[in-house]
């Protein structure tokens, strides 16, 4: 599985786009989480408006096996969700970079530990 | 558990084909090649195969290998003709269930026994403590076998295209020896996943050539290799119980409603009977809690611990759950009290991390296949 260069990553396993124009950037579970958690057939998104916190949980994704947090990869506040993926959740696991993208955030603040898809992979090699 | 987990036979094959293995009872399992509901579907609609190596193989011979099971397990073993199976299982002196079983009467003087992977240890020993004063033999085989399954609806013509084994004339739950692809086998019409199927045990060194052999016989129709996710799914539609979630040492078979195993009308005594006794008549006239079937009216899924509640009190524990790919939404099994138990009765919920969400109660199993 390859990481796409553009994106960067948190240790949980979330994947942020560049923000836009607006400072609004796409958030998604990577390939590898969705592998690790199986078929998801349910998803719990953070609803527009919402604020999250950097690290927090902003929602939960539901496997066949468990149930897993959403955790906030960056601070701010959500201009979107993605409707696709809550009526068909499957789409995190076939398209978890593109079609599967979970939530858009204005970015007001973000760790200083988020990780480039090379980091990314290593951190996931180990 | 500090010990390394234990590999089968066909651990290489199943890492060359990407699955994703799970420690599960202290071996290193297979719990899934692609997606779990893609081979789960596969079983009801085609075929799937199965590597079942972690079960536990307990051969009894002797003159008295019969009467010793009818002592130490709770049906009437005895009765079983040659070439048969049998669903038993193994009590305490308090009647709590050690395990649930599959016995195979090979000839006169010959049983073989499956335990789960969890309790073969347990079993074992408890057969052997209680095969004294028997003349009989308790022989721990479960490095004898490899266990291949094969199921689904596809899977008689699969494997008739592999042997010259009279599949026609083997029944359900009926086990005879044959050779499949070349292979000695065991070959039993038995399964754990509501479907049509077979269950093959051979020597481990045997095991990958068989499979590869049922993989190439099951290209055309469809057969793909299957992990232990889509097994659960499996066998939780077909309301069939998993030792540890609805059975347990603290449940009887009256309490899960399998008090049909307990067969009191055999001959001698056996480990167990009189808290049985007592155990069918709580069940009859004041049963504390029925295992159920629960059907989601969202689409959260209920997981084994989480409280059934109903008018804000909690009224049963869920034993298993998962999203059920046949029906398309979350199922569970529960033990509920029995004011609630009734198929069809309302109000009642799942406390899904504190929020309730409303469930149906329905009779097992959720699925049944058409014969």
């Amino acid at each position: 599985m390859s990481n796409p260069q553009q994106l960067r990553f948190s240790k949980e396993h979330e994947w942020l786009s560049a923000a836009d124009e607006n400072g609004v950037a796409t958030v998604g579970i990577t390939e590898f989480a969705a592998n690790s958690l199986g078929d998801v057939v349910y998803a719990q998104l953070p609803a527009v408006g919402d604020k999250i916190t950097a690290g927090e949980s902003c929602g939960e994704l539901e496997s066949t096996k468990s149930v897993s947090d959403l955790f906030a990869p960056v601070t701010g506040e959500v201009t979107e969700a993605n409707q696709d993926v809550v009526d068909d959740p499957a789409l995190v696991n076939s398209e978890p970079f593109a079609g599967g993208w979970l939530f858009k955030v204005k970015i007001t603040d973000e760790p200083a530990d988020l990780l480039t898809a090379d980091e990314y992979t290593a951190f996931t090699a180990g | 558990m500090t010990d390394a987990p234990r590999r089968t036979a066909l651990d290489a094959l199943h890492r060359a084909l990407g699955a994703t293995m799970t420690d599960f009872a202290g071996w290193d399992m297979p719990l899934r090649y692609s997606s779990e509901r893609d081979e789960h579907i596969a079983v009801r609609t085609r075929a799937g195969l199965f590597d079942l190596s972690h079960m536990g193989e307990i051969t009894v011979t002797g003159p008295q290998a019969a009467a010793l099971l009818d002592f130490a397990l709770v049906g009437n073993i005895g009765g079983v003709a040659v070439g048969r199976a049998r669903y038993t299982m193994i009590c305490n002196a308090e009647g709590g269930i050690l395990d649930d079983l599959i016995v195979y009467r090979l000839a006169d003087e010959e049983y073989m026994v499956v335990a789960n992977a969890s309790n073969a240890q347990v079993v074992l020993d408890a057969l052997t403590e209680r095969a004294a004063g028997f003349d009989a033999q308790v022989r721990d085989d479960r490095d004898a076998y490899a266990l291949l399954a094969v199921q689904g609806p596809e899977s008689p013509g699969i494997l008739k295209s592999l042997t010259d084994a009279d599949l026609d004339g083997l029944k359900y739950y009926a086990g005879l020896p044959g050779t499949v692809a070349g292979v000695p086998a065991l070959i039993a019409r038995t399964g754990y996943t509501g479907e049509d199927g077979f269950e093959l045990f051979v020597a481990p060194a045997d095991a990958e050539k068989l499979w590869h052999a049922l993989t190439e016989a099951g290209a055309d129709a469809g057969l793909v290799p299957c992990g232990l996710s889509c097994r659960d799914t499996l066998r939780l539609e077909a309301g069939m119980p998993l030792y540890g979630h609805e059975l347990t040492t603290a449940t009887t078979p009256f309490d899960a409603g399998l008090g049909r195993v307990v067969k009191f009308e055999k001959e001698g005594d056996f480990v167990g009977r009189e808290a049985l006794l007592a155990a069918q008549e709580r069940a009859e006239s004041t049963p504390p809690r029925k295992l159920v079937g629960l059907i989601a009216e969202g689409r959260r899924v209920p997981r084994a611990g989480f409280a059934v509640v109903a008018d804000g009190a909690v009224v049963g524990e869920v034993t298993s759950g998962a999203p059920s790919p046949t029906l398309g939404k979350p199922i569970a099994i529960a033990y509920v009290d029995a004011a609630h138990a009734a198929p069809g009765t309302k109000g009642v919920s799942v406390d899904i991390r504190g929020s309730h969400e409303p469930y149906e109660v329905v009779a097992l199993p959720f699925y049944k296949r058409q014969r």
